[in-house]
């Protein structure tokens, strides 16, 4: 193993070409049901990301001691493990969040992305490229949890940032902007099928770029060459 | 002359006049829709049609289809007509807009198009705006005579488009009346509710909208353009519930027959809803099967859910199973003793 790693190439997988949800739809369970607002999407996604990245520098460090067959027994009681402690910290810290997130904390353990992580990377992988990897598909995941909150959020009750109070304190109470007053509320984008149809919207979106990207880089491959010496044939070409 | 062997059926006609018939069998219901309850329906159905119209070639241009050839089938434009018909009238234009959108876009389009989309898009669009807006959509215009004076022009347009409310236009509907009101008797109900007591059989306006889009849905029948199976089991499965559940006396009971019958959106549901050639269920015993559970979950939702109606619901519901019960109705095949089920094996 004495090959170079490309950190770049890691943190640009969890980010973005192999992001755990909208690529993997992994972790779909958080994913949809406590996208409802912002805060919410940012308490949990900041807690998946705490997990995944402590479990995968966890199960690196332990990767040569753990024989093949009880290798998953063994990451998933690690995991569980950091999970009751980051469910202890919100319990202690953001008592408030903590009751709103209710069974979804204890349900990080369930969350396949992370075990996934911790099995097809960080058991085969030394301690930083894992710790690295963790993190951006922490990062991969938080990231798309709040934009999926922040949607929601929005089209369902017109404010952004609400209540952020709950993970950051009082100072953050006046972090509320009110985006349309007067507003109405489109209340299927906070029911169960808006985070359906925000999820799905946000993989089109996933895909148009890519696509666009992908023509992008097709044609300068196909840029034609100034001044080639092109042969102008008549009749049939055998 | 031509010799040709059988089959010597040919197709009499294509999607868009099909569709143009649907449009005209809505006339005799819009027409009661208008002259009972004002002219909100119609300004609802020309904004629904016009949003559907636009959206759709929006998205066909997006998709790089030919806009014109997909517009000329009119299913956009039923589309419209239906949700504008569903919809209160007088209800504020981003309502009807925010729904028609929803229907095209959503329910039609991302699925692939006509032809492709699981569900009724007119329902799909309501069902959003009843989840999403419940308040300005159950707020029905009263019918023609309950009330002093009908909704003039200015003040609807006021109300449609800047949200200046009118007052007291609304009145509840028969349905809303029977499901609000649940421990007096079934006698000083129909005596005391405006609706009801100026009506014939099942309150006013609402009677007269029902047997109009019976009307059409009997011209629809005539021409073919559906089979008996679906609308025929609803009504009958409808009715025999409400003669179960219905003792007379207290209103807790639940309405007549009549009553459910002659409310509510049941023929708009049996007649043009449930018929949809692309949801609902394939063959003729899938569409008695499929008829027959829309008028039980009908029932069972108007009577003991929250909802006073729930055609678009239960519609939903079954367009769901469609598939599922057209997998185990396959009709018999020429030649075959008996009708098999696509469960079964073995010889083709």
């Amino acid at each position: 193993m004495s090959e170079t790693v490309d950190y770049g190439q890691i943190s640009k997988n969890g980010l973005w070409s192999n992001n755990p949800a909208l690529v993997q739809l992994l972790g779909l369970c958080p994913l949809l049901a406590v996208t409802g607002s912002v805060v919410n999407a940012l308490g949990l996604g900041l807690a998946t990301l705490v997990v995944v990245t402590s479990s995968n520098m966890a199960v690196s460090l332990i990767r040569k001691g753990v024989s093949d067959a009880v290798r998953l027994p063994a990451f998933v009681m690690i995991i569980a493990a950091l999970t009751t402690c980051i469910e202890l910290l919100m319990n202690a810290f953001t008592y408030e969040l903590y009751s709103i997130l209710g069974i979804f904390i204890p349900l990080i353990v369930t969350n396949c992305a992370i075990l996934g992580r911790a099995d097809a990377f960080a058991s085969k992988n030394k301690l930083l490229p894992s710790t690295v990897d963790g993190l951006s598909m922490g990062m991969g995941f938080l990231l798309v949890l709040v934009a999926i909150g922040a949607i929601r959020e929005l089209l369902g009750s017109g404010t952004l940032f609400a209540n952020m109070h709950l993970l950051f304190g009082e100072g953050a109470r006046g972090w509320t902007v009110t985006v349309f007053s007067n507003y109405q509320g489109f209340l299927v984008a906070i029911l169960p099928p808006g985070a359906f149809l925000v999820a799905g919207f946000l993989i089109a979106l996933k895909n148009v770029i890519d696509s666009g990207i992908e023509r992008r880089q097709e044609a300068r491959k196909t840029q034609p060459v100034k001044g080639s010496k092109r042969v102008r044939t008549t009749g049939a070409v055998s | 002359m031509l010799r040709v062997s059988s089959p010597h059926t040919h197709i009499r006609r294509d999607t868009g006049q099909i569709m143009r018939l649907v449009l005209v069998a809505t006339v005799p219901g819009l027409l009661a829709l208008t002259l009972f309850f004002g002219w909100g329906s119609l300004f609802n159905v020309a904004l629904a049609c016009i949003t559907a119209v636009l959206c759709e070639a929006l998205v066909m241009k997006l998709r790089r289809r030919p806009v014109m050839f997909y517009l000329r089938d009119c299913t956009a434009l039923v589309t419209g007509v239906l949700l504008g018909m569903a919809l209160p009238p007088y209800c504020p234009w981003w309502l009807v807009v925010v729904g028609s959108m929803t229907a095209i876009i959503l329910a039609k389009q991302l699925y692939g198009g006509m032809g492709f989309n699981p569900f009724n898009p007119a329902m799909v669009g309501y069902v959003v705006l009843l989840i999403s807006f419940p308040v300005p959509i159950t707020q029905w215009a009263a019918p023609a005579g309950v009330l002093a004076d009908q909704v003039g022009f200015i003040e609807g347009m006021r109300q449609i488009w800047a949200g200046v409310p009118i007052d007291g236009y609304t009145a509840a509907t028969p349905l809303d009346v029977l499901s609000q009101n649940t421990s007096v008797l079934m006698e000083d109900l129909y005596q005391t509710d405006p609706t009801l007591s100026t009506g014939l059989w099942a309150g006013a306006g609402w009677e007269w909208v029902n047997i109009g889009f019976l009307l059409g849905g009997l011209f629809l029948l005539y021409q073919r353009v559906f089979t008996w199976h679906a609308p025929v089991s609803m009504l009958v499965t409808l009715t025999i519930m409400a003669a179960l559940f219905y003792d007379g006396g207290s209103s807790n009971s639940g309405g007549s027959p009549l009553l459910h019958l002659l409310s509510g959106a049941t023929m708009l549901g049996a007649f043009f809803i449930l018929t949809d050639p692309v949801t609902s269920a394939v063959s003729n015993r899938g569409r008695l099967v499929c008829g027959v559970l829309v008028g039980v979950l009908l029932y069972v939702m108007r009577h003991w859910s929250n909802y006073p109606d729930a055609i678009a619901f239960a519609v939903l519901l079954m367009n769901f199973a469609a598939p599922f019960i057209d997998y185990y109705t396959v009709p018999r095949t020429y030649g075959h003793k008996k009708s098999r089920s696509a469960l079964d094996k073995g010889e083709q």
